[in-house]
């Protein structure tokens, strides 16, 4: 099915979403947006594994495993963040990043 | 060779009851505590008495008839290196045996007596406490093997003394006084610990048997360097008579002990009176051979004795607080032990002060005490310590009064009480040494006989003194005490002291010198009348004789101002060119610079802390551009 399709193309599209996902945590103050981002810089990583996997092992399956765990471990991530950001809210009525500097010095 | 180290138990059991008692005494009834220090040195008693029977009558005695020091525990304390070691142990020769027997004879009977004296109390259990850290700690000092657990034991008594000086804490006179004894002795002591540093340097051990056996380093090798005319060892065993003395009260370390009579009373009688303070004289006597050796400072103990002696004395008979007279009454005693000493010779008859010293601590021991447990009862009945308060007390108090009279009679060397014999061997040493002391010390003696009558005359005769409640004789437990060491004042005398202990071990014979003997009673007796005419019945003569005497009676009242000397010394010159500069340096460059540091930090702190804004996208920018920045330079490394 990937037949024919180079490998450059998958790392371009990794690197891309990777620094769009960057590009959003550094920028972006709403708290779910930069949650967001994060999920778009492990995306990036679980192409480039799959990739390399299937063009440099085909035969094995370790790149394909490492990409599961990386899913199951950003739905974790994803449940424990949003529940931050829910009691922030509670907290704060408000999910602006540049808020959230209580804790500083 | 019996085994002799049981003797270690004699030392365990008042610390045990100290460690037991000053923990668990507040949770029983305070008659518990007491009842349980004093079966403490009653079986301490009992043991000391054993081993002594044991020592002298049995064993003791080694191949040449001479009595031999035996060392019956000992253990290694502290192993700093393999040579250099400091060892806990028990040393009994026939010193530190007749010591044992002196202190817990009166430990006990001073126990014995706070149960009454003590009763109701607040803080009855720590006295009781505090009283069986001393007895222990006493211990230890005199059946020490070597001259560093010596002085551990030398401070333990120290400390001892300064908790029960300030035994009434709440009062100021207490504590100033036990400051004051405290520093006053631990400045002495500080002459001790350079006397041992220089002693074991010169001759690489800290053990007495070693120290004191004829082959001994310090008696055999050369002097050591010289300083200002004086050897090594000289100068060791003058430092280490500064300790001594200050412990011993001798002039001019002696402020502290008339000041120290405000703990209570049984403490005066078991600390300052028969045992603390002549640990000085055990010192000396323990460390005799070398001082032996050394003429200058033998000479220099037997000047400083017999100037204290004389000097205690004059005082005496102008003070006015009872306990007062008794402090420097010891002091004077001490300063004869302490003359005895120093002009004693070394080895059989030659060691006759040696012998007499020894003597005449174990007899003052027992009179002392017996003295000072009569004031305390004394003090118990009228509430006052001033002889002024006081008068006709021996219709309201027979036991006392029989008692003290008895002390009285000891202490002036009236035949055939126990202070008889003892001061006549002092003065008969006295006499074959110079003739000018000698009569310095018969002085004393009937200055002694006039300020102790002068005393007793003052308390049971004089004015018929109108008292609030009438004083009645204190309880069994108080005068219990009284007639077991009245029995020793009367017979301590009879105890054949030269043939048990002697400066070498080996017994001599001694008889009464009538040469001697006659003066010393009639310088007695004449005290005695004399004070018997002044102060019998209630007349004007003391007054008039102070009168005509003038400046110096006005000066022996106030103690010679050897208080305001001191107070000059300290507060005018150490205070003002010492020590202020030392606390502006302290307070300025010291703690200037700690400061110093400390504001550097701050400031350095104050302006890196901004960076820490808590942003989260300032971080991961930081951390963002310092990765792409690590990147590149790999890739830049990498392609070279």
């Amino acid at each position: 099915m990937f037949e024919g399709v180079p490998l450059t193309w998958f790392l371009i599209t990794g690197t891309i979403m990777f620094f769009v996902g960057i590009y959003g945590f550094l920028v972006r103050k709403n708290l779910i947006t930069m949650l967001m981002s994060i999920e778009l810089i492990l995306n990036s990583v679980n192409i480039n594994f799959v990739a390399f996997n299937k063009i440099l092992y085909p035969g094995h399956l370790e790149g394909m495993f490492f990409t599961i765990f990386i899913i199951a471990v950003a739905a974790a991530e994803a449940s424990v963040a949003i529940a931050i950001i829910i009691n922030i809210y509670r907290r704060l009525v408000n999910i602006d990043v540049e808020k959230m500097n209580e804790m500083k010095y | 060779m019996i085994d002799f180290s049981y003797t270690v138990l004699i030392l365990l059991i008042p610390l045990v009851v100290f460690v037991v008692v000053g923990l668990f005494g507040n949770r029983f009834k305070p008659i518990v505590s007491g009842l349980v220090g004093t079966t403490g040195l009653f079986i301490g008693w009992v043991l000391s008495i054993f081993t002594a029977y044991n020592y002298f009558f049995v064993s003791g005695k080694g191949a040449e008839g001479a009595f031999v020091k035996v060392l019956a525990f000992s253990m290694r304390w502290l192993n700093l290196t393999d040579k250099l070691h400091i060892d806990m142990g028990v040393l009994l020769d026939p010193i530190s045996v007749m010591m044992l027997i002196v202190i817990t004879t009166v430990s006990f009977m001073v126990h014995l007596y706070s149960i009454g004296y003590m009763a109701g109390e607040k803080g009855f259990s720590r006295f009781f406490a505090t009283l069986s850290l001393f007895s222990f700690s006493m211990l230890g000092l005199v059946v020490a093997t070597n001259i560093f657990q010596m002085y551990i034991f030398w401070e333990l008594v120290g400390v001892s003394s300064y908790l029960l000086i300030g035994f009434y804490y709440t009062k100021d006179s207490a504590v100033a006084a036990s400051k004051k004894a405290f520093i006053v002795t631990r400045f002495a002591d500080l002459g001790f610990l350079i006397g041992i540093l220089m002693l074991s340097y010169a001759t690489g051990t800290f053990d007495f048997i070693k120290l004191t056996a004829p082959d001994s380093p310090a008696l055999t090798s050369g002097q050591g360097v010289w300083f200002l005319g004086l050897s090594t060892m000289t100068w060791s065993m003058i430092f280490i008579f500064m300790g001594g003395a200050g412990k011993s009260a001798m002039f001019p370390l002696h402020i502290w002990l008339p000041d120290a009579m405000e703990g209570p009373t049984p403490v005066s009688a078991l600390i300052h009176a028969a045992t603390m303070v002549v640990a000085g004289v055990y010192l000396v006597a323990r460390l005799f051979p070398i001082y032996h050796m050394n003429a200058v400072a033998l000479d220099v103990v037997m000047y400083v004795g017999a100037f204290s002696s004389i000097f205690a004395a004059v005082v005496a008979c102008t003070q006015y607080d009872i306990k007062r007279v008794l402090a420097y009454s010891t002091m004077s005693q001490i300063g004869m032990m302490m003359f005895a000493l120093g002009v004693s010779g070394y080895g059989g008859e030659e060691g006759l002060g040696f012998m007499a010293s020894m003597f005449h601590l174990f007899t003052h021991a027992f009179f002392k005490a017996l003295l000072f447990l009569g004031a305390g009862a004394i003090i118990h009945a009228v509430h006052s310590n001033v002889m002024q308060d006081m008068g006709g007390l021996r219709k309201h108090m027979p036991i006392t009064h029989a008692t003290f009279l008895i002390a009285c009679l000891a202490i002036a060397g009236i035949p055939p009480l126990s202070g008889f014999f003892s001061k006549d061997e002092i003065l008969a040493a006295g006499h074959m040494k110079s003739m000018f002391l000698f009569i310095v010390e018969l002085t004393v003696s009937g200055l002694t006989a006039f300020y102790m009558f002068r005393l007793y005359y003052n308390i049971f005769w004089g004015k018929n003194t109108h008292y609030h409640h009438t004083p009645h004789e204190a309880p069994l437990t108080m005068t219990l005490p009284l007639m077991i060491l009245a029995l020793g004042a009367l017979f301590a005398g009879l105890v054949p002291f030269a043939s048990l202990v002697t400066s070498d071990g080996m017994p001599f014979e001694t008889h009464i010198e009538l040469g001697v003997a006659i003066p010393a009673v009639l310088a007695g007796l004449i005290g005695i009348t004399i004070a018997t005419l002044m102060y019998r019945k209630e007349t004007n003569v003391p007054e008039r004789i102070f009168n005509t005497l003038g400046g110096f009676s006005k000066a022996a009242f106030n103690k010679f101002y050897i208080d305001e000397v001191y107070l000059f010394i300290t507060k005018k010159i150490l205070f003002n060119y010492v020590s202020r500069p030392v606390a502006w340096f302290d307070r300025h460059i010291v703690d200037g610079a700690m400061n110093g540091m400390a504001y550097v930090t701050n400031e350095a702190s104050d302006r890196v802390k901004k960076l820490q804004s808590g942003q989260v996208q300032q971080y991961a920018l930081v951390f963002v551009s310092g990765a792409l920045l690590l990147a590149l330079l790999f890739i830049y490394l990498w392609t070279n």
